[in-house]
């Protein structure tokens, strides 16, 4: 049994301009222990079905579809019923590790107030808990630096503390939003370690929401490309990055930069992204797309097999 | 040999630290954002400026482009002596000089609209032309980058991201000169949009013969559009290199841990990142050797008290006493 199911999510924005449509139609699972990543450009809805999911959306956000997460649909539980969940269950790990963390706050408290929160664990109990978890995230020295402040910390070393936060009620699921993008790339390879042996060690499942093609390749098995809002592509990792069978996702692949093998000129995909102020009466992709036929701008393709496009894979080849 | 467009030589930026609130009566502090680096650049090529945030890749290229004054050090542009002080000749610098920065929407002037803004460079730096020319210039220029003469008449919020950098471009460019210097001109764009303005780019140099410094912080990136790569550590130099020399032997430590760290988007690739622990030193007070010595995993004595200077390793210049023999011991 999956985990955590979303069932044909929608988030829609009223804006003052009119409505945004900024996830359709998505739907995925992950079962216990999974790693998933969720890949796409930015405006492509990724981190706001992660927000979806924790319940912390804008007060503009209109939803409809189904979150499941142990018998309860999230999206119809308030906000107390939330608090509950959040951490404890599911946590959620930020891009910028500086305002995710209370600049106010000493770090023994901005850990230790989750479990007292959650589990009524004060006092010694406490600080012994907040101190293993800044161990399991591998924070040096630990014990003196539970009086620091967020702003004596590195940036690695921040993202450290904001791990060490989800970690600290041993949750089901982690949604991890961009947690590297904000970090340079050695730092980046230790953070990304971290977070692979956590998961093998806990058993935690991971939702690793990203732009970043080269750390999902080293991460996640399974992936799910999302375009406009819409999933494009959904498929284990290895397959994907072989033989991406959506036009979208081997445009993305043929423009990354590669280090080890680089060719004269990058692909590009032409065009730019979609306009999501209007509900998508066709494939999103459709204008931007080299295989795109007359019926891909008056048909919206459904996902089926793990892809959302009305040409087969053979006459696209 | 022919001699180099750009030749920098022992290029020195600091800043002044904030004063001691303190101890108003102790010595100013210096932020040292940029130490001592040396590099020639012939016409036509490319070099890359690699390096993590901090270690004063941005602040090179802004000190060459004149935006920051140089505390020390020399920057010859086309054999002559580049004269910082001298505002005159800076400005007139200016046009054959040009640049195109990080933040795409942020560096469009959001009063004026893109025709505006495009002729600004001719109007300062070719009054001779004629608003005609001028306006001709404009349109060839704006239609190389890929931006339709309907759209001369908005303004920069109607665009987006990779549209705008492709204005600065145009903006960079309309005053046709040698040398382009670019900073982080991809970072803030999405993957499908970089590789049109890096493909933009790699084509309007051919087409124009530019010489380019290309800063970036996506080794891949850099990988593909240069021709020699620059690896900056807390504003040193720690290897200067052939792009692909670069990749396939790094020979500098830092360079070693760099290159292992960067994912490859290929899930059959295992990487094994080289982890480097220690601490960044402080740019305020910088340490009397080696500037990567407290993270470095080949540390050795002698590292705390020599600097050490680039030398040749095969094709590569290397700043590393491992690469440097012993000195007799007296």
């Amino acid at each position: 049994m999956s985990l955590l199911s979303v069932q044909n999510l929608n988030i829609r924005f009223s804006t003052n301009d009119g409505a945004v449509y900024a996830v359709n139609d998505v739907s995925f699972d992950i079962a216990a222990g999974q790693k998933l990543a969720i890949v796409g450009e930015s405006g492509s809805g990724k981190s706001q079905i992660a927000l979806s999911v924790m319940g912390l959306l804008a007060k503009n956000a209109q939803t409809s579809g189904q979150v499941m997460f142990d018998g309860h649909d999230l999206l119809t539980l308030s906000n107390t019923e939330m608090n509950k969940i959040r951490t404890r269950e599911i946590a959620m790990i930020f891009q910028d590790p500086m305002s995710s963390l209370n600049p106010y706050m000493r770090i023994e408290r901005q850990l230790g107030e989750i479990v007292e929160h959650h589990e009524g664990v004060r006092g010694a109990a406490q600080r012994k808990r907040v101190l293993d978890v800044m161990d399991a995230v591998q924070i040096p020295d630990a014990k003196n630096r539970l009086r620091a402040y967020p702003h004596e910390f590195s940036g690695g070393m921040r993202q450290r503390i904001v791990i060490a936060m989800a970690l600290i009620c041993n949750p089901r699921l982690i949604l991890a939003d961009e947690p590297t993008t904000a970090l340079d790339v050695t730092v980046q390879a230790q953070i990304m370690k971290l977070l692979d042996e956590i998961q093998r060690d806990m058993g935690t499942s991971i939702v690793l929401i990203t732009h970043d093609l080269g750390v999902v390749a080293g991460f996640c098995e399974d992936t799910l490309v999302l375009y406009g809002g819409r999933v494009m592509e959904t498929a284990r990792t290895e397959a994907l990055f072989e033989a991406p069978t959506h036009p979208y996702t081997r445009g993305l692949l043929r423009a990354v930069p590669n280090i080890t093998d680089p060719s004269e000129t990058l692909t590009s995909i032409p065009g730019s992204p979609p306009n999501q102020m209007k509900w998508p009466e066709f494939c999103p992709f459709a204008p931007r797309c080299p295989d795109a036929i007359a019926a891909c701008h008056t048909t919206l393709p459904v996902l089926e097999n793990g892809r959302a496009c009305i040409r087969s894979v053979e006459e696209i080849a | 040999m022919t001699t180099p467009l750009l030749s920098v030589r022992d290029l020195r930026v600091s800043f002044a630290a904030p004063q001691s609130k303190k101890w108003p009566w102790s010595p100013a502090k210096r932020v040292n954002a940029v130490n001592g680096v040396s590099f020639d650049l012939p016409a036509g090529k490319t070099l890359g400026v690699v390096g993590e945030s901090g270690c004063g890749k941005s602040t090179l290229v802004r000190a060459i482009a004149g935006l920051y004054p140089p505390t020390s050090g020399d920057v010859t542009f086309d054999g002559k002596p580049v004269d910082y002080t001298n505002r005159r000749e800076t400005n007139a610098l200016r046009s054959r000089m040009q640049m195109i920065f990080q933040d795409p929407i942020a560096s469009l002037n959001p009063r004026m609209n893109i025709r505006e803004i495009v002729t600004e460079p001719l109007r300062v730096f070719r009054p001779d032309m004629t608003a005609q020319a001028q306006k001709e210039a404009v349109r060839a220029m704006l239609d190389r980058v890929g931006i339709a003469e309907r759209n001369f008449n908005r303004y920069p919020h109607e665009f987006s991201g990779g549209q705008c950098q492709r204005i600065g471009i145009a903006r960079a460019l309309v005053t046709e000169p040698d040398i382009l210097l670019c900073d982080e001109p991809v970072s803030a764009l999405d993957v499908s949009i970089q590789a049109q303005v890096i493909n933009i780019l790699k084509e309007l140099q051919k087409d124009m013969g530019l010489t380019l410094v290309f800063v970036a912080h996506d080794l891949g990136v850099v990988r593909h559009i240069s021709d020699e790569i620059l690896v900056m550590y807390m504003g040193g130099v720690m290897e200067h290199a052939p792009a692909a020399d670069l990749v396939a032997a790094p020979q500098h430590p830092y360079t070693k841990a760099l290159f292992s760290a960067v994912p490859v988007p290929d899930p059959k690739v295992t990487t094994t990142p080289e982890v480097l622990d220690g601490d960044l030193p402080s740019p305020l007070d910088l340490p009397e050797g080696c500037l990567f010595q407290s993270r470095c995993p080949r540390r050795m004595s002698r590292c705390a008290t020599t600097r050490p200077a680039l030398r040749h390793v095969g094709q590569s210049k290397v700043a590393c006493l491992l690469y440097e023999p012993e000195p007799a011991a007296i």
